[in-house]
């Protein structure tokens, strides 16, 4: 199986061979060299599923990175059933958005660019998911970060971009802190960073505890909670959610990639692949479902009110990712992971549909000038109706399969479960609410755009549809590896994963149970949709009438829980007010200016001073000279004398 | 036999007659004489010494101061005559081109 080196490394080639001829030399045709290269990635990724369906796993180290006394560190790959899920999702995914890029991007100057950047990002998300080690691991971690900036700081001479662009580095170095402390603190406890030898001896630390300041903490809770840090803030949980609504800045098939489908469920990825270290940790598995639910249930209140339609979607991303990590927190990884293959395809269709949306309007985004548009783009429509009723979890299509999986192992699980249950619950109403109050405001009623605009509405070219209706294909079917036996399926998912993900078994709950929650998730999913079809199409007067009686309610959602404005106050104020009047008007100024600036000065001055001795007059020399010799005559005298 | 002393005080004398003339005078000829009046007083004190306390070596530096003082007034006349071509004047303070 080592032909799986090759999956990351096509899309370097890939990358390479763009980076190097793309501007000069290939320019429109740039798209060739990484579309193919991730096509190859797409076929080698399926032979690599197929064998480990086969029974075949692979734990290759291709060389040693880093020797240095005992710490070592090799590039390797590690090809299990989790990894091979992630490889089909990333790269088939990336194929349909790199061939819907082509119609997308195209005549834009920075052409060639945004392939070398999509085929960098590909290789740094694969390089992440067949890590075998840690390092690795943080290597694609913080390479799909730098993608991730490149790209939606991609139209940089826009002032918005190139700020949400630092904005998303900045907020992830909060969380990347964490998680390169968690890395640390594994190598130290373990002297390794190799998966297999950290998660074998992992239990031998589960009474060890180690003491921070006078607080006593569990040395196996510490490494999760760090770890689960970095999660965060890739993943876009509370409190670290704030860049993923700004990276809509980048263009739309980036949003789809990475910041849908891939790069932000990496966190989730990598709780999965920890899951040895979560799963003895009951705190810091109670923190992730917590931290889930609250960030699935947040984010979702926050879409029912925004009008751009790129953010709706984006705060529909923060919120299933929320459902994951519910998931992944209540011990039920697997029902995680099969939400995050599900998610990949209709929440990057959605994006891409939104794409579709936005290159017919001129890149228009905000839904209340919209309306209508159903009858000039029917394919862009209708797979994006499927995507919604996919993500509002109506039974038959991928989303349900998932979600369902997930609210009940939350149910089941008892405790915190049934907390996170509720909120996972509620969430699923407004999911179903928002996604349709999208759909309406977009395709159906009056068009209330421009007349430029609206003369301007086309359907897309088939290079944007065909991956449209591909995905929409995965929307819609993805789910269907994963029934579950209560409906006659048998959780091949689950079952697959079960090698490196424990499948939960829960005693005592019965089958009415899970009737119930299930029968409670597609009730809640309908009556979003019903309300929503009231709300936009019956009776458009109620969303305003409400916005008006519940204006405070409104307003705070508005302005998303003013969290940007708070973070503006507590963290990026005093940095500035740090920066500005100490660090330069001090520090640089004074210090620094001083010395460097002092130093000649003085030299100067000196100089100065001296040459007024050199006054040319050669008797004052002769002076000088003499006084010395009087000096040294003097000297010698008193020496003499005691 | 006259005693060391004598030799020492006639050294010195001729050096302080010299250093007061090099700082009085202006008249860089009469200065350069100063100069050699002051190295001839050391060359005095040396010679003295070396007899004194039998060792060759005062004689020895004795020789290099000659020789370089002979060096020293060949190259400083030759810059005396390279000035008074330019400028017909002897008096030091006049001459300041150099000055930094």
């Amino acid at each position: 199986m080592e032909y799986t080196v090759w999956i990351p490394f096509l899309p370097l080639i890939g990358f390479i061979i763009n980076i190097i001829f793309g501007k000069k030399i290939l320019r429109t045709q740039a798209h060739w060299p990484s579309t193919l290269a991730v096509f190859g990635s797409l076929v080698l990724s399926i032979m690599a599923l197929w064998d480990v369906i086969n029974g075949k796993t692979l734990n290759y180290d291709l060389y040693n990175w880093i020797i240095s006394d005992n710490f070592r560190v090799s590039v390797g790959f590690l090809v299990d059933q989790l990894t091979a899920v992630m490889l089909i999702v990333v790269t088939s995914v990336s194929f349909l958005v790199h061939v819907y890029s082509i119609g997308y991007m195209h005549g834009d100057s920075g052409y060639p660019r945004f392939f070398a950047y999509l085929s960098l990002f590909t290789f740094s998300m694969l390089m992440l998911v067949m890590a075998n080690n840690f390092l690795q691991l943080y290597f694609g971690w913080e390479a799909v970060g730098l993608c991730s900036y490149l790209l939606i700081g991609f139209w940089y001479e826009k002032r918005s971009a190139s700020d949400a662009g630092k904005k998303a580095f900045i907020v992830n170095r909060f969380g990347d802190f964490g998680f390169g402390l968690g890395v640390i603190i594994i190598f130290l406890t373990f002297g390794t960073l190799h998966y297999v030898p950290v998660f074998g001896r992992v239990e031998e630390i589960v009474t060890q505890s180690v003491n921070i300041y006078g607080l006593e903490i569990n040395l196996v809770t510490l490494i999760a909670l760090l770890l689960f840090c970095g999660a965060v803030g890739k993943s876009a949980q509370l409190p670290l959610h704030v860049w993923l609504p700004d990276a809509m800045e980048g263009p739309t098939p980036v949003s789809a990639l990475i910041h849908a489908a891939t790069m932000v469920t990496a966190g989730v990825f990598m709780v999965a692949r920890c899951s040895p270290i979560f799963d003895l940790s009951h705190t810091a598995m109670n923190v992730v479902a917590v931290v889930g639910g609250l960030t699935a249930l947040f984010a979702a209140t926050i879409a029912l009110v925004q009008n751009d339609i790129k953010r709706v979607i984006a705060y529909s991303t923060i919120s299933q990712l929320g459902y994951m990590f519910l998931a992944c927190g209540v011990g039920a990884y697997g029902a995680g992971i099969f939400h995050l293959y599900t998610h990949a395809y209709f929440k990057a269709l959605l994006f891409l549909c939104a794409g579709s949306v936005m290159h017919a309007m001129a890149g228009e985004l905000d839904m209340q000038k919209m309306g209508g548009l159903k009858k000039y783009m029917p394919i862009t429509y209708w797979t994006m109706l499927i995507a919604s009723l996919s993500i509002s979890g109506i039974p038959g299509l991928a989303g349900f399969f998932s979600k369902d999986e997930i609210l009940f192992s939350a149910y089941a699980a008892g405790g915190v479960g049934r907390f996170v249950w509720m909120l996972g619950t509620l969430a699923a109403l407004l999911t179903a609410f928002y996604s349709f109050r999208l759909i309406f405001l977009t395709f159906h009623g009056d068009f209330r755009g421009t007349e430029e605009q609206k003369h301007h509405l086309h359907e897309s070219p088939p290079v944007m549809t065909v991956p449209l209706l591909l995905l929409c294909i995965g929307a819609v079917a993805s789910g269907w590896v994963g029934i579950p036996k209560i409906l006659g399926g048998s959780n091949h998912f689950g079952e697959f994963l079960s090698p490196v993900l424990h499948h939960p078994h829960y005693e005592g709950v019965t089958h009415s149970e899970e009737w119930m929650t299930m029968g409670l998730s597609v009730f809640v999913g309908v009556t979003g949709i019903l309300v929503a079809i009231l709300f936009y199409i019956k009776n458009p007067s109620i969303p305003v009438r409400l916005a008006q009686s519940f204006s405070f309610i409104y307003r705070v959602l508005w302005n998303k829980y003013y969290v940007d404005e708070f973070y503006n106050l507590i963290v990026v104020r005093p940095v500035l007010f740090i920066a500005k009047s100490i660090i330069d008007a001090f520090t640089d100024r004074k210090i620094i200016e001083g010395i460097v600036n002092g130093l000649p000065a003085l030299v100067g001055w000196t100089g100065a001073q001296l040459r007024k001795t050199q006054n040319g007059i050669l008797q004052h020399y002769g002076i000088i000279m003499a006084t010395g010799l009087l000096f040294i005559l003097v000297f010698v005298l008193i020496r003499a004398i005691t | 036999m006259v005693p060391l002393h004598w030799y020492l005080w006639l050294g010195s004398l001729m050096f302080c007659i010299g250093m007061a003339g090099f700082l009085i005078r202006r008249n860089i000829i009469i200065m350069f004489l100063c100069i050699e009046l002051m190295l001839n007083g050391v060359n005095v004190n040396l010679v003295a010494l070396s007899h004194y306390m039998q060792d060759l070596r005062g004689q020895v530096l004795t020789l290099m101061v000659i020789a370089v003082a002979a060096a020293e007034a060949a190259v400083g006349l030759a810059i005396v005559i390279a000035l008074f071509r330019n400028r017909p004047t002897v008096h030091v303070d006049e001459i300041t081109e150099m000055k930094g």
